[in-house]
């Protein structure tokens, strides 16, 4: 209990900074907060895949794509209830991300980083072949569009049960046969763990993890899907997230999604570079520093930290 | 040593290649002999076989630079193409400030030389015994970082360069082919053999795969390994430049854009070929070019749109069936 | 008279794991010299110490020059040659290449220097084309030795030059290194389990035992020791 005590503590300083937050903001920085909180569950399922399982993806950009035309689709076609689109967004990306899974499993290291960066290169040209359902280069768009507001309690509150979730799945068997599997996978065969299972399971779950990310993503930019939003600079700046974040820390998976969430918006009012496409000198750069400086991203540094702190 | 000579009969020099090379080289001579076959009998089909087979150089040229640094440090740098974009644009300055076409070129690779020496002296070389992730996301942060630096520099809009090779086009047997195609793969293959005159004849070349096939063997006999493998991010860095320069025409338009296509292009053709065979990797880029414009002009379902998943299928379907390519060499698995 | 090479309280670790607790040897130009003792002593930390590929303090000193913060392409510059246990041979190149890279520190041709290792190995003259990986074990050892002679190096470290080979080759390839030393003035240190052969080879030697030197003298001197010729020589 001791132990437990200050996780608890600092996921309830966490959730009431979060709850309290829109009060204290303009329009533009609620905007800007959703968005982290969009980057959040994106990262937070990519993490569950690379952090626990130890397959690397850079396609999950794909993933988000499928899940905002999801809701895009529904909400034009049929008026489907956003939050619902949200769910059926979850749903396909998990059957997707197990069927992405599948062949997976038969790759490892650069092999997978190379077709998972093929899979987000090729997504976003499919609405592009099949213009009429999925509206070409114009895109679809909801039927309706939603507030600032109403996007940031959106994204924080499923940020939220899907840390939760990740929490249950993590704590438990599941997530033992995860950990086993990305620290050896023969050992964790001969232990008896299903390699087939447990790897496309955490696919799935990333996957949809990434669907509901690409819904709300959808619902950030005025409702709209379009095949240019979704290109293979998505999947790097989330693949960028997650190495960012680190493994296995709440706070490492909020440091990641704010870094990607907000530098880019940050760097561009930085002088001098501070032009619109300055910001990809800085976000880039930022990349690559932190890659350089903090080998195991901020949860590394947080860890440090705390040492530090005690010491 | 007579004794010596009777411990082992004298194998051949390929004889370790001999279970694989036949099958691969048949398939070869087959798709050869397919394409020529194709081009006597119809003239849409000769036009975009050279067309395919221009294009495929330049995914192979990139391929190889792929494959020329995964060989030297195991990394595969998903940044190679967007630097053969920034040293495309840097031809582009240098033409603008009055140099022809042809100085541009050399001068180009040059810079694009320094360009990826340093970038593996500065960025790769501290994460690249750390893990695969790390050095992947050094090459992401590359990719972002040279993205906006070109479209800092010379924004996002259409660039134009002129064409080194003009606009005639020559009659061969009747059909027509701009002069652009094979001034293209003439360009690519030169350079390409080059690369590899010096990597097979040139005792910097032997130190270069040795540093890269032993690296600690290689020290021992007093080879520099770490320079080595700069040199060597320098000539794919090269190669790349080649491939960016010999892209933009068949572009016709310069833009930041201009390589992310190709990049998954020749990420294909290097796996097809196999991650570590420069060979392949060129073999892999004809091929899949070659293939692309035939694919999306004879079967009515892929269209252009699908000219990227179509590479991604050949990709995954290469990983699944034979994950060592046509040429290369099955990797062990360590555990 | 100086010595070539002198090792002064030599520490290496790997990791956290000490393997050398302070070496001191000393190799005298034209010597060849045994370094003994059972496995893990420290033998192969020994020449690797020497040629870099350890991390390692304490003072090393080859010809006048200070080795020990040389990195071992450096090493192997200033003329020291290092044929590591398992041979080490580059399996994917072809003989004659691997004969070249012996010979990467010269300048110029090294076509005398190849005539020179044919004559010791005529056999390798008819096999420069073939991948040095189809070679027997016995001839990737002798094509590792050939190397480096190429090198020419004023001092040869060998490790464990008899693991794995047949006794009439390990026989054949001790008579060579004994014949270059003749001939030539090569210095060599050589690391080797069978204790027999290395004293009959080398004038002095050092035992090891736990990273330190536990005995040293003459080869005459080692052999009469009641202690090596039970643990070492097994009569």
């Amino acid at each position: 209990m001791r132990q437990r005590l200050p996780a608890i503590v600092s996921l309830l300083v966490v959730g009431g900074a979060l709850a309290g937050l829109p009060f204290t903001l303009s329009g533009y920085h609620v905007g800007l907060a959703a968005q982290v909180g969009i980057f959040f569950v994106a990262v937070l399922g990519l993490n569950i895949l690379t952090g626990y399982t130890g397959q690397i993806s850079i396609g999950h950009g794909a993933f988000m794509a499928i899940g905002g035309y999801t809701t895009a689709v529904m909400s034009q076609d049929h008026h489907t209830n956003l939050v619902l689109t949200m769910l059926m967004a979850f749903a396909i990306c998990f059957v997707v991300g197990l069927l992405v899974g599948l062949p997976a499993l038969r790759l490892s290291g650069v092999y997978l980083a190379l077709a998972t960066f093929a899979l987000a290169v090729s997504v976003p040209q499919l609405p592009l072949k099949w213009s009429k359902f999925l509206g070409g280069r114009d895109g679809v768009q909801t039927s309706k569009t939603v507030s600032h507001l109403w996007l940031y309690g959106a994204a924080w509150t499923a940020s939220a049960i899907l840390f939760v979730l990740a929490w249950l799945i993590l704590r438990g068997r599941v997530g033992r046969a995860f950990r086993a599997v990305r620290d050896s996978e023969i050992a964790a065969v001969a232990s008896g763990i299903e390699l087939p299972v447990y790897k496309t399971l955490a696919f799935g779950i990333s996957a949809a993890y990434a669907g509901v990310a690409g819904s709300l993503f959808v619902l950030a930019t005025n409702g709209f899907a379009e095949p240019s939003e979704f290109g293979v600079v998505l999947s790097l700046q989330i693949l960028v997230g997650a190495a960012v974040a680190g493994l296995g820390s709440l706070w490492g998976v909020l440091a990641g999604a704010a870094f990607v969430g907000l530098l880019p918006a940050v760097s561009s009012s930085v002088p001098v570079i501070g032009s619109d496409h300055g910001r990809d000198v800085v976000f880039g750069s930022a990349v690559v520093l932190v890659m350089l400086l903090l080998p195991d991203g901020f949860a590394g540094l947080f860890a440090r930290v705390r040492r530090f702190a005690r010491a | 040593m007579a004794t010596l000579e009777s411990f082992r009969p004298r194998l051949r020099d390929r004889a370790a290649l001999g279970g694989v090379v036949p099958p691969v080289s048949l398939l070869l001579v087959a798709g050869a002999a397919g394409l020529l076959v194709g081009s006597l009998r119809s003239e849409v089909f000769a036009q975009l076989t050279v067309q395919g087979l221009a294009l495929g150089a330049v995914y192979g040229g990139l391929a190889l630079a792929l494959v020329l640094v995964y060989r030297a440090t195991h990394v595969v740098n998903f940044a190679q193409g967007e630097l053969a974009m920034a040293t495309t644009y840097v031809a582009y300055q240098l033409i603008h400030w009055g140099l022809s076409y042809w100085e541009a070129f050399f001068a180009t690779l040059a810079i694009a030389f320094v360009l990826g020496l340093v970038l593996e002296v500065a960025l790769v070389r501290p994460v690249q015994h750390r893990s695969v992730i790390a050095a992947v996301i050094v090459t992401v942060g590359l990719f972002i970082l040279i993205d906006g630096v070109v479209n800092w520099i010379w924004g996002g809009d259409f660039k134009y360069m002129q064409s080194p090779f003009g606009t005639k086009v020559y009659s061969v047997g009747g059909v027509s082919i701009a002069r652009l195609y094979p001034g293209m793969l003439g360009v690519v293959v030169i350079s390409v053999l080059l690369v590899w005159a010096l990597f097979r004849f040139t005792k910097l070349g032997l130190g270069m795969r040795a540093a890269a096939l032993r690296p600690a063997e290689s020290a021992l006999v007093g080879v520099r390994v770490d320079w080595m493998l700069a040199i060597g991010w320098g000539l794919a860095a090269v190669l790349g430049a080649v491939a960016g320069l010999m892209a933009e025409p068949s572009q016709f338009v310069l833009e930041p854009t201009l390589m992310q296509p190709i990049l998954v292009y020749a990420f294909a053709a290097a796996v097809l070929g196999g991650l570590d065979s420069p060979a392949g990797a060129v073999v892999g880029g004809l091929a899949i070019g070659v293939s692309l414009n035939l694919v999306v002009q004879y079967v009515p379902s892929i269209s252009s749109e699908l000219q990227a998943p179509f590479a991604f299928a050949v990709l995954v379907a290469v990983l699944l069936l034979k994950p060592s390519g046509l040429f290369g060499h099955r990797e062990v698995r360590r555990v | 008279m100086t010595a070539l090479l002198e090792l002064e309280d030599v520490e290496a670790r790997y990791g956290p794991v000490h393997a050398l607790h302070g070496i001191s040897l000393a190799v005298e130009e034209g010597s060849i010299v045994a370094v003994l003792g059972p496995n893990g002593a420290g033998k192969t930390t020994t020449l690797r110490a020497v040629s870099g590929t350890v991390r390692r303090s304490g003072r090393i000193v080859f010809a006048g020059r200070q080795l020990d913060r040389l990195g071992p392409d450096a090493v192997a510059r200033l003329g020291i040659a290092h044929v590591p246990e398992g041979r080490g041979t580059f399996a994917e190149l072809t003989v004659w290449e691997n004969l070249r890279l012996g010979g990467y520190t010269r300048r110029g041709s090294i076509q005398p220097e190849l005539e020179r290792v044919f004559s010791y190995f005529p056999w390798l003259a008819d096999r420069r084309r073939q991948q040095a990986g189809t070679l027997s074990g016995g001839e990737q050892q002798m094509l590792a030795l050939a190397r480096a002679f190429v090198h020419r190096p004023r001092l040869l470290l060998l490790d464990e030059p008899s693991l794995g080979l047949a006794p009439v080759l390990v026989a054949e390839l001790f008579r060579i290194v004994r014949e270059l030393n003749e001939r030539e003035g090569l210095t060599v240190l050589v690391v080797e389990q069978n204790a027999h052969l290395a004293l009959q080879a080398a004038q002095s030697g050092y035992v090891l035992e736990a990273g330190r030197v536990a005995l040293s003298g003459t080869s005459a001197e080692l052999r009469a020791d009641d202690s090596v010729r039970r643990s070492y020589l097994g009569y």
